[in-house]
This record gives C-alpha cells, structure tokens and sequence, in this order.
C-alpha cells in the first residue's frame, strides 16, 4: 500500500486532507454520533424500553426476517445471473444487464407503488388471483420481502460479476477434463473461486435491506404489531413526538450497519493479504 | 494409432479454423501440434479434448467414437498454457481432484498423489499452495493433475509459453525423459520449431487450418513438403530460384566449382559460434542470399565485407522450389 507520493506532503495535500475530514464529520460522523448520545442521554432506559414493547420487538423481527429472506433469494439468484451474465452467451444479455441496475437507480418509493399495481389484493392486476388461492402479498410479510428484495437485488451480482470475469473458465475447464460434472465444477472450483465476494455481497445486501423504508412503507400497511418494520416504526415514533425512542431505535439500526462495515472491512483485508501473498510468489 | 481425426471442420463466425482436418496420432509417443498462431493448432487440441465441438468431421480416441462423448468421458489430461491451478487449493489437493471426483478410496489417493508428487519433483511442495510456486512449478503440478487419472491421452496446450527461456529449456528435457518413463501417448501444441524438433517424435504441422506435413522431425527438417514447412522449420535462403538453409550453401574463395555463382559479402553478422553473411549476387538482379559458417570457417577462407565469393548449395542439401 505504500504511495508513490510518500515524503512528499504539500500544503495541497494537508488542505485536502482537511476539507475531506471537514466534509465527513459535517455530514456522517457528528449526526451518527448524535444519535448515539441521544439515545444515551437518559441511559439505558430508552434503549432497554425498547425490548419491553411487544410491538417493537416484533418491529425488529419483522425487519430481520425479511432482511435474511430478502438475502437469501437475492443470493441465490445474484449467483445464478451472475454466472448467466458472464459465462454465456445469448440475446438480449446487454438489457438483462442494464435490467439489473435498475433498482439502485429506481427511487424505492417508485418500487412499491410497482408492486402495489401488480400485487394489490383487490385491484392489481395478479393480485386477486394470489388472494383467491388464499395467499396475501400486500399489507402482508410477502410483500415486504418482496420490497426488500427488489431494492437490494444488484448488489451481489455487481459483487460477484467482476470476479468470475477475473477468473476466466480455464479451472473450470481443467475441472471438466478431471472428470467433474457442471455440479461438483460449480461447488469445488467455482464457488470457492468466488466466495469472498458473495460474502462482501451477501454484508452488503443484508445492511441495504434492514434500512429500507420507502418500498416497504407503500407495500406494508405499517400496522402496529403485524406489519410494521424498524424503519417504519422509527418515524412513527418521531412524529409522535416520542424522540428519544425515535434514537434509540435508530442506534439500532445503525449498530448493525457498522457491524455490517467491520465485517466488510475485515474481509477486504483478508482478501488484500490474499492478493498480495500471490504477488509476491509469483 | 490412438488418436484418428477425420475431416474435422470448425469455423468460428466467418474465419475457418479448421478446415477438413486428417490427422492419426500414433500410441505412446510424444506428437507436436506445429504452427504459427491463429493457425487452428489450439483448436485442433480442444476439439480432440472436448472442450470445443468441431462443426463436422469424427474424433476417435483408443477405438472408440469420441465425437459426441464430454469432456469429463473422454479419459483426456489437459494441461493448459497458463496452469489453470485451482488457486484455493493446496498442490496434493490439486493432483487429487481427479481421484477424489474418482471417488476412489483415501488411501489409495494419498500413495497415488506422494507417487506423482515424486514423479514431477515437488515432495516438499504438497501442503503448498500454487501460488506459492514457481511457473514451472506451476506447471509440473498441472501435469501430475493430469496424469492422476491415468489418461489414455495427454494433451497440452503451449504447456512451456507461459515460461522463460531458461525454465522453457529445462521442462521441455524434463518432458522428453518424463514420457520416456511414463509412455502415455502425448499431444502437445507449440508455435516453437525447437521445441517441436527437439522433443517430438512426430511434429504435424498445421497452418491456416490445414495439415501440411506429418512426419518425424528429420524427415521434416530434411525433406520438408513446401516452402511453408521449409521455412516454418527454420531460416531459409532463396538462390537460383530455389529454397535452402542458410547453412546449405557452400562458399568458395575462387572459382572452378561447376555452377557455383558469384557473389559479393556487404554484410557480416557474428552471432556465438555462427557467422550470418549478407551476399549480393553478382548478377543483373542484385539478389540477396544469407549463408551461415561457422565462426572458424570464416576465419580460415578469411571471409569479410567487400570479398567476392562464388555460391554453390552443399551435396544433399534440403530445397524446395520458391513458388
């Protein structure tokens, strides 16, 4: 890691340096940080007040269920398209591409009210249908995994792509002439290949998914107790005044996304030590 | 013959990179697929592993129809240009994989893969991961990956390209003693005419998708088929219409030498024991022929710029008429 520009510090670099640390700690770290003495500021009463809700608990797992739900389809799934997007060829790959990016660039709000119009129990257009055969999606658990979802789908192909790319076919070729199906190619050689970064995708979507609000919020019907996620109950309780719980609800949910960092963080350090015990072999 | 390729033809998109493709590969020896690059000698490889399906044609691998059979049946070692090591993999585990697929039992897999171990010479290496090997090391492992399976064919694509010329040198020796031990019958892809010379026991040369000669490396070298093969095979000359080697010609201080043709040195090249001279004919045409001597010869006729010599090829020499 070491800068070719070491030794050389201008009067440049300390005043970048510090408009970048000025930038951040306006814009991230002081209201984090805010968040956190709040929540503190009466002790732990707020943040023990929290477990002694029934509806709050199951806010919080509600937002659990359908973040680990919400991460283990779009893993599957993320796996598979990768492998679909780099490893064959067929027409219309290029939208299939751009398809994929879309729910980073689509406001999630947008998302929901999608859903709504195809899943709507009463007037979507598939909705009666699934209503019919006794299953509800919408202002029900479906629909909120099926929100969340939609709005961290991206993230572990665009984890994963680049590193099958990066790999190329030839283990996987070498692995076909040992004698290895499709099968055991894909869980010896193909997987373990590219494992790091379904874990990096796998961190990544699961903090996406915990923090999503607007999709949810259209498709849940925010009911007390049933059908009401963290996010949703964070803003209830601001706008009922209640701040402190708004806080400490809050801490919450940010605890996990810097857990979420660490881990992350961890695993780029792993995989740098990685790439640098192959450079200096070879 | 343990490989027979019949009427092969693959193209991909509008280039043809095989084009009605015969070739019979003989059991137990060690044959060179050479040619220049892009000339299907790669694919031709691929095609007979199963890695790529020839558009027409039939490959036949020990008697049995192979054409329609995958990869993973065909009982094939390959060995890549660029190793293809499974990198998550320690090197025992790599020389494993093909046994383990195998589902044979442990034991037998462990003295299998300390037996291969010794055969490329990397005892120490095993618990090592490859990235943790040399290139040569690298594709030592490979090899023994490929031989674990006890293939009826080995085929190896570039297996020393990615190489420097020293390792290149020593692994290609090591190769030819290799399958002296082991007689698994051998196809290796080069673009490299030393190579193929040095370690084949029949070189196939392919260009633009076609066979143009098959046979052992003297007959190729000595009785090449046409001026591609000639000049494929190592550095050529034209004098009197005529392709030789540079070292088939005779130089002669004087003349007498019925047909010997006159000539004038402009240029001399020392290159180790070798002396390259640039002659010009002495005729209307001012041709110019490159005629290697060794360094001592030149000494010896006192061979320099500016000397008139007199030009005549040397008894037996190898020569094809230039089209």
């Amino acid at each position: 890691m070491a800068s070719p520009r070491k030794g050389r510090k201008g009067t440049v670099t300390y005043v970048l340096r510090l408009f970048v640390i000025t930038y951040l700690l306006l814009l991230v770290a002081w209201p984090v940080a805010l968040v956190v003495t709040n929540t503190f500021e009466g002790g732990t009463a707020s943040l023990t007040g929290i477990f002694d809700d029934p509806d709050l608990v199951h806010a919080l797992q509600l937002s659990a269920t359908a973040a680990v739900v919400a991460t283990v389809i779009n893993t599957v799934f993320g796996v598979v398209v990768s492998l679909l997007l780099v490893r064959y060829q067929f027409p219309g790959k290029r939208i299939l591409s751009a398809l994929i990016d879309l729910p980073l660039s689509v406001s999630p709000i947008v998302v929901g009210l999608a859903l709504l119009l195809v899943y709507a129990g009463r007037d979507g257009w598939f909705g009666p249908t699934l209503e019919g055969w006794g299953f509800q999606v919408i202002f029900a658990t479906p629909g909120i995994i099926m929100a969340t979802a939609f709005v961290s789908l991206p993230l572990v192909i665009r984890e994963v792509v680049p590193v099958l790319q990066e790999i190329g076919t030839e283990q996987e070729q070498a692995a076909s002439s040992l004698g290895a199906s499709g099968w055991q190619t894909f869980w010896r050689i193909t997987l373990p290949s590219i494992k790091w970064a379904v874990v990096y995708g796998i961190v990544l979507t699961l903090a996406r998914s915990l923090g999503e609000f607007g999709a949810v919020k259209v498709v849940s019907g925010n009911v007390l107790g049933e059908t009401r996620t963290t996010t949703l109950a964070v803003e209830e309780k601001y706008l009922n005044f209640d701040q402190q719980g708004a806080y400490a609800l809050s801490f919450l949910l940010a605890s996990v996304s810097v857990l979420a960092i660490v881990v992350v963080f961890i695993i780029r350090a792993r995989v740098a030590r990685h790439a640098s015990a192959e450079g200096a072999a070879s | 013959m343990s490989i027979e390729v019949k009427n092969i033809n693959k193209r991909f998109g509008n280039f043809v990179a095989l084009e009605n493709v015969n070739v019979s590969i003989p059991t137990g020896q060690l044959t060179a697929l050479l040619g220049p690059s892009g000339g299907g000698k790669t694919t031709l490889l691929r095609i007979i592993a199963g890695l790529e399906s020839a558009d027409s044609g039939s490959v036949e691998i020990e008697g049995t129809d192979a054409t329609q059979l995958p990869v993973q049946k065909r009982n094939v070692g390959f060995v890549f240009q660029h190793y293809a090591a499974f990198k998550h993999m320690s090197v025992a585990k790599n020389i494993a994989f093909g046994l383990e697929i195998r589902k044979r039992p442990k034991d037998e897999i462990k003295d299998r893969v300390a037996e291969l171990l010794e055969l490329v010479h990397l005892e120490q290496f095993g618990h090592r991961l490859p990235s943790q090997l040399s290139g040569g090391q690298r594709q030592r492992m490979a090899l023994a990956r490929a031989l674990a399976v006890e293939p009826s064919v080995l085929l190896l694509d570039e297996p020393f390209g990615a190489l420097d010329a020293k390792v290149r040198k020593e692994l290609r020796d090591w190769l030819r003693r290799l399958h002296d031990e082991v007689h698994v019958t051998t196809v290796f892809v080069t673009h490299d005419q030393e190579e193929a010379l040095e370690v084949s026991d029949e070189i196939v040369v392919i260009n633009e998708g076609r066979v143009e000669q098959v046979g052992s490396p003297d007959t190729l070298y000595d009785s090449p088929a046409n001026d591609f093969v000639m000049s494929f095979l190592g550095p050529t000359t034209i004098l009197d219409g005529t392709l030789y080697r540079p070292h088939d010609i005779d130089v002669f201080t004087h003349p007498g030498i019925e047909g010997s043709i006159p000539a004038r040195i402009v240029r001399e090249l020392r290159v180790g024991f070798e002396v390259r001279l640039t002659v010009e004919l002495l005729d209307a045409d001012h041709e110019e022929v490159t005629v290697t001597v060794t360094r001592a010869h030149q000494r010896s006729l006192g061979l320099s710029d500016g000397i008139d010599v007199w030009l005549s090829p040397t008894h037996a020499a190898a020569a094809v008429p230039v089209p």
